[in-house]
């Protein structure tokens, strides 16, 4: 690497074949974990803060009904956007750790044993 | 005037002038104290500068702590500080409404984005949009959308610090504000030169540090007033303001029909426009994993999350403790809620610090937005496009370097011509154009197997073109009280924000192109983008020094 500006890894694409990695059962696997918790995670916390918009923006008095002192329903539900955001990001890297990373950790060696020449640095990280 | 120290006992505090705020000598200090720190440390980081990885990405060094740190140092800029502080202050809900979105949206880049571009990716975002793609047109139109995001975001910045000199250094006459914004353009200049990204970063970490810091001990000393509880606070907002309906939605945005309507493609910009920052994305690229990326977002949304809860504490403290009615009469107007609360609070030293972290703050947003461009023209235009990949990467860097000092010279020309226009939309226009441009593309090519070039190349454009075309039709243009352009009218677009016809239609253009395409992409290269972007094999990790 660093001889080539180009493309993002020197040509390395000729020498595997990325379809047949494609087509292993272990990749399969490992887009199949990330899509199912990725996609329906996106999908919800985009409802839940459009749903959160539409009511700021159309429901003001729902939003302004007092629940304890000055605190309304707009300040919770606003709070709890937080509190999601915090979550769903908890939620996402102990997914990832247990169930992405050990996968992707054991193809990458797999790969990266079998075409040495393609993936490790020949100047060994020497810039 | 008295200062409360922390443990609450009153100290007596002479202030030079009773009339101008505080005492611009000392904030003048404190801020060069700040430029005096950072040059030393640029200059240390900028000794291993030596390669284009070390240039553009800091040699890939930085752990996920620290670059979550510059992220947030990044993202947080001067407007998001005073402007949503003031804006909490002034308008109450609507304010914290605004900041919400600012910070939902990174669950967008920790989910989808991240660490898959890390992977993919090796200097900018067009090195992912256009791996399995046609490399030329696909790169072009990439450094086109980057360039433009960063060329608005750079602009509204350089204005704002105008107007941050009135305010916080007592100078208004145009010469005394053209000289300030040159001496913020050619230190910027410096830092990008000399330290690089790796410079850059750490200016953004020390500049984070400092703004999350002085935001945190304001809010405790609000909270502190208010007894610790959030509802007393709330209860003496509404009392200063007389109004009860600064603790729910409505004020600004919920005005008329079309104000509704802005909000919400203002919403649909903003949670969708983070993710597909240009600025943003290239930090990926700074550290040596995946995982290390992951963990840059959730430092990220950490740090963004608790500045925002922070803000929310401010802007009613402002509120309560100030007054709209004097804020906004103020030198800076809205913008001078978190200055005026800091003087209130703890007197010139206070000011003093809060006036340095929010010049700190503008230094480093636009050094990030510099090196950003320019590694997109060096990398992407220079080297890929015109010269077809022949170049070495020393010459490719000098051209980068070449390119900080044009836009360097641009952004500060801009910024003294931008003066007292209302520039205030660019920001804005920035987020709807990133979201419109970019990320479609950026999905696309990461999930969608049969996503070929047409459609990138027309979701971008489509996207870019589309955002800038609405944007000039606005009120914000032409035809309304503060619009850019007085006596002429020519807005038949309602809304200010673009968002939400450009994001969808970008997403409908990328769609429409793909499906209308008669040529496939090779597959092979299909296959190896999803299996490095998922896997990480071959990503370039990190050098040693």
């Amino acid at each position: 690497m660093g001889s080539h500006p180009v493309e993002p890894d020197a040509g390395s694409g000729a020498a595997v074949d990325f379809t047949e990695v494609q087509q292993t059962e272990q990749f399969k696997e490992l887009r199949k974990r990330h899509r199912s918790f990725v996609f329906p995670m996106a999908v919800f916390f985009l409802l839940w803060y459009f749903a959160y918009v539409l009511l700021a923006d159309y429901a003001h008095e729902f939003m302004a009904t007092p629940v304890f002192g000055n605190i309304n329903v707009g300040i919770i539900l606003g709070l709890l956007q937080f509190v999601s955001t915090f979550a769903i990001t908890m939620w996402y890297v102990s997914y990832a750790n247990r169930r992405l990373d050990p996968i992707a950790a054991s193809l990458r060696h797999e790969l990266e044993e079998a075409a040495p020449e393609v993936f490790v640095d020949p100047s060994g990280g020497k810039k | 005037m008295s200062i409360i120290t922390a443990a609450g006992i009153r100290v007596p505090l002479q202030t030079a002038e009773a009339t101008s705020v505080g005492s611009p000598v000392l904030n003048i200090a404190i801020f060069g104290l700040f430029v005096a720190i950072t040059l030393v440390i640029v200059l240390r980081a900028s000794r291993n500068n030596k390669t284009a990885a070390d240039y553009y990405a800091a040699g890939r060094s930085f752990t996920g702590g620290q670059n979550g740190t510059a992220i947030a140092g990044d993202y947080l800029s001067a407007a998001s500080f005073l402007g949503i502080v003031g804006a909490i202050a002034i308008n109450g809900y609507d304010g914290f409404l605004y900041s919400i979105g600012f910070l939902v949206a990174w669950l967008v880049a920790l989910l989808l984005v991240a660490e898959l571009l890390r992977n993919t990716g090796k200097f900018t975002m067009a090195d992912v949009l256009s791996f399995r793609l046609k490399q030329r047109p696909v790169r072009i139109a990439a450094a086109i959308t980057t360039l433009a995001v960063c060329f608005f975001y750079l602009l509204a910045q350089m204005a704002g610090a105008g107007g941050l000199v009135s305010l916080l250094l007592g100078i208004n006459d145009r010469l005394g504000q053209s000289i300030v914004i040159t001496v913020v353009g050619v230190l910027m200049i410096m830092y990008v030169l000399i330290g690089g990204m790796k410079g850059t970063t750490w200016v953004q970490i020390i500049k984070a540090c400092l703004l999350i810091a002085g935001a945190f001990i304001m809010t405790i000393w609000v909270l502190a007033l208010h007894d610790f509880n959030l509802s007393t606070l709330l209860g003496a907002a509404i009392e200063t303001s007389g109004n009860a309906a600064i603790t729910s939605p409505g004020l600004q945005y919920g005005v008329s029909a079309t104000t509704r309507l802005d909000f919400l493609s203002l919403a649909l910009a903003l949670v969708l426009g983070t993710a597909a920052l240009p600025h943003v994305l290239m930090r990926f690229y700074t550290v040596p994993t995946a995982k290390e990326a992951r963990r840059s977002v959730v430092w990220a949304i950490w740090l963004i999350g608790a500045f925002y809860l922070f803000t929310l504490v401010l802007g009613y403290g402002a509120s309560a403790l100030i007054g709209a009615d004097r804020i906004a009469a103020a030198p800076g107007g809205v913008n001078s809620a978190a200055p005026l609360l800091a003087y209130e609070l703890g007197g010139s030293i206070l000011l003093g610090l809060i006036s340095a972290v929010a010049f700190a703050t503008i230094l480093a947003v636009v050094a990030g937005l510099t090196i950003t461009a320019a590694a997109s023209f060096a990398h992407d235009i220079y080297a890929s496009v015109i010269r077809k990949g022949k170049v070495d990467p020393d010459g490719e860097v000098k051209v980068a370097r070449r390119t900080v000092i044009v836009i360097g010279l641009l952004s500060i020309v801009g910024g003294i011509g931008a003066q007292g226009q209302n520039v205030a939309f660019l920001v804005a226009l920035a987020f709807a154009v990133a979201a419109s441009a970019n990320l479609p593309t950026i999905l696309y090519s990461l999930f969608w197997k049969k996503f070929n070039t047409q459609g990138a190349i027309w979701s971008m454009y489509g996207g870019l073109g589309s955002a800038i075309l609405l944007i000039a039709l606005s009120p914000v243009v032409s035809g309304g009280e503060k619009s850019m352009i007085q006596g002429a009218d020519f807005s038949i677009f309602p809304l200010s924000n673009p968002g939400i016809v450009s994001i969808p239609l970008a997403f409908f253009l990328g769609w429409l192109g793909t499906v209308l395409s008669r040529t496939t992409e090779d597959p092979m290269k299909q296959a190896e983008m999803e299996v490095r972007s998922l896997t990480g094999v071959g990503a370039e990790k990190a050098t040693d020094h």
